[in-house]
């Protein structure tokens, strides 16, 4: 049978389609400004009005990796023919490779160094306190643990405060016990922004499941533990997916401890990336470059885990 | 196979007791009925002997001995449940292997593939041993979950209201399948209920659970006949046992204004008393004593049932089909004086008990 529809419910239709376009354009502007950016040359970065065609160009992302310096004379033809294609990118913008003296090696720029360090952190840290939320949501979810509620507010509490007011503790703190720019400090310190968070989603997550599975599987001659890797993970996989998105987003996005905390060896992405606006003039393409590749993680994962995450979301949608 | 038994049982949860000085035997092979409604503490009774609960006080035995201390998995007892039995995410095949894949198990594929087999046979759900659990329907489902039970054989089968959530029909042949299976294992079977129905159909022995207490153990007609108190009285039966307020003088008793013959013999004294007979030994007919007015008609093909307003006494009696009522006639009746129980009014103990 045919689909009928009032002409009230077209009209519906197309304001709801119509709010939805504004919404998208509004949300994925910034996006499309840093990627478009990313692609353009230095000359057309910062123009007014902005430049919306353009021929792409991969120089800032050939800037992006290597330490450069401005040339007083441009390059000759003979080095700039023996270059290869990213750094004759660099040549074209009046620019050269920095290169060790004595072996002649390129130097690379810290970019690399730290998109490594922000990718160490927050895998460690988001598999952390999502391994850790869930068994502790388990716990509390399935045992009789004495001043349970008062335990979960607990956890819960420690979200209350806003981080930044406990930064300079600990800094001092970190300083004394050696943890300053490591990775350790900042997982340590990921980790535990977000197991409260992962605690108490999974505990959502977890009370879902019914008991009755994993009391079957005990019966069966299955250990607790057992029981729990076969029933009850595969069970909150939803959940667990959406957890770790979140997490790894905190993490990847964090940006005033990584400041703070860091400086070189184990400083990540975020505070990189503006630092690189103080030398010199602003090479913003080079900026947005950095900014474009950052993105990209998180949009990969939360696509990998797209269809957990839409059932995840809404909470209580596993079926009975 | 197993004999299981409760010894003075005691658990609590929080505030409440859940099983009161608990204690039962269930023998070797028989199949046992725990009968009770919801919060008498059957499925507590149940899962202290899975293993699922630990009692507070007691101590719970299977074969002779004290299982308080073994896990779940040592226990050897098969549970099944009303729902959520099932593991999701499995195939009816990969269910009933289950059981069978612990690692403390270390069973040869060749055994499990023969285990399945059978039970599959047995409850006649081969076509269905590729499906998805998700794709099965309730009596399907049950079905299977009975078969998790019996691939491992197991030395207790426990069964926590399994037909609770079926249709009636299904119910029914279920009953009668449980049953056969029984007899063809020859195992201990613990069924939970509060279906009195089942519980006299299936049961070797029921034992009557109320508020955490056992009030009654004993054969389907011991119940049936002879029960304990007026609670097992109204427990059992549909419709249940009639219960009438009254007094004994010498053979006969007072209702109300009226006399009717009782056993030579009656237990029952002075006191007051709370009469008690079965509707089908509820007697219609011309220049019997008692007068009730017809007040509902029940049709049910062999017989009809009526309810009777004696006083202010709802009545039942069963008549045969034949008989012709009508809602609001008066009609008079007896009972049949050796079937009559007597109550003590205040305790409601059956005093041929004493």
């Amino acid at each position: 049978m045919a689909e009928v529809k009032t002409t009230r419910e077209v009209v519906m239709n197309r304001a709801a389609i119509a709010a939805v376009f504004v919404a998208l354009i509004v949300m994925l502007t910034p996006i499309y400004w840093i990627a478009s950016t990313a692609f353009k040359p230095r000359s057309l970065a910062t123009t007014a009005p902005p430049t919306v065609f353009f021929e792409p160009t991969l120089t800032p992302f050939a800037k992006l990796f290597v330490r450069r310096s401005q040339m007083r004379e441009p390059v000759d033809q003979e080095t700039y023919d023996a270059a290869p294609w990213w750094e004759q990118l660099i040549y074209d913008d009046g620019e050269s490779v920095v290169r060790n003296r004595r072996s002649g090696e390129i130097t690379p720029s810290g970019y690399w160094d730290r998109y490594k360090n922000s990718l160490i952190i927050s895998i460690i840290s988001t598999f952390l306190a999502v391994s850790m939320g869930t068994l502790t949501a388990y716990g509390f979810s399935r045992f009789k643990v004495k001043g349970e509620n008062d335990w979960l507010f607990f956890i819960l509490s420690t979200r209350m405060l806003p981080p930044v007011v406990v930064a300079i503790p600990m800094f001092l703190m970190y300083r004394a016990v050696g943890l300053h720019d490591t990775h350790l400090g900042l997982i340590i310190l990921y980790t535990a922004f977000n197991l409260s968070f992962s605690v108490w989603i999974m505990k959502g997550f977890i009370d879902e499941i019914p008991r009755e599975y994993e009391e079957a599987a005990l019966v069966d001659g299955y250990t607790r533990l057992q029981a729990f890797i076969k029933i009850v993970l595969p069970e909150a996989l939803t959940g667990i997916a959406a957890t770790a998105v979140f997490c790894f987003i905190i993490a990847w996005n964090e940006y005033a401890f990584a400041l703070m905390m860091t400086n070189r060896n184990a400083q990540t992405a975020p505070p990189y990336i503006p630092s690189q606006v103080g030398s010199g003039l602003p090479d913003w393409s080079v900026i947005a470059a950095g900014a474009f590749l950052f993105l990209l993680p998180v949009a990969i994962f939360t696509f990998l885990l797209r269809n957990h995450l839409l059932r995840g979301m809404s909470f209580g949608a596993i079926r009975k | 196979m197993a004999r299981v038994e409760f010894k003075n049982v005691t658990k609590r949860f929080g505030g409440t007791r859940a099983l009161k000085d608990l204690t039962l035997t269930v023998e070797d092979g028989e199949f046992f009925v725990l009968l009770g409604r919801t919060g008498a503490g059957k499925t507590t009774a149940l899962r202290s002997i899975a293993g699922l609960e630990k009692p507070e006080e007691g101590s719970v035995l299977i074969d002779g001995v004290d299982v308080g201390d073994w896990t779940a998995a040592e226990r050897d007892v098969a549970l099944v449940l009303q729902q959520y039995s099932l593991y999701p995410r499995l195939t009816v095949r990969g269910n009933l292997e289950f059981p069978l894949r612990p690692k403390g198990r270390r069973m040869s594929e060749d055994e499990i593939a023969r285990r399945v087999e059978r039970a599959a046979n047995t409850l006649q759900i081969t076509h269905l041993l590729d499906r998805k659990v998700e794709r099965l329907s309730g009596g399907e489902m049950q079905r299977v979950s009975i078969g998790r039970a019996i691939v491992r054989e197991p030395r207790v089968f426990l069964m926590d209201e399994p037909l609770s959530a079926l249709d009636a029909k299904l119910r029914e042949s279920l009953r009668v399948e449980l049953k056969a299976l029984h007899h063809e294992l020859g195992a201990t079977f613990l069924f939970v209920t509060h279906d009195q129905v089942e519980a006299m159909s299936m049961g070797d022995k029921i034992g009557v659970l109320r508020s955490g207490r056992l009030v009654q153990v004993g054969t389907p007609s011991d119940i049936y006949e002879r029960p304990a108190n007026t609670f097992v009285a109204r427990s059992v039966g549909s419709p249940p046992m009639n219960l009438i307020e009254g007094t004994l003088s010498g053979s006969a008793a007072n209702l109300n204004g009226i006399s009717l013959p009782v056993a030579i013999g009656m237990a029952g004294g002075a006191g007051p008393l709370t009469f008690g007979v079965r509707p089908e030994a509820m007697v219609l007919e011309q220049g019997a004593p008692g007068e009730a007015r017809v007040f509902d008609i029940e049709d049910q093909g062999v017989i009809k049932i009526l309810s009777l307003d004696f006083g202010e006494t709802r009545l039942h009696a069963t008549v045969p089909a034949g008989t012709h009522v009508k809602r609001d006639e008066i009609v008079r009746f007896g009972w049949k004086p050796e079937k009559v129980l007597t109550f003590d009014r205040n305790t409601g103990r059956n005093l041929a008990f004493a």
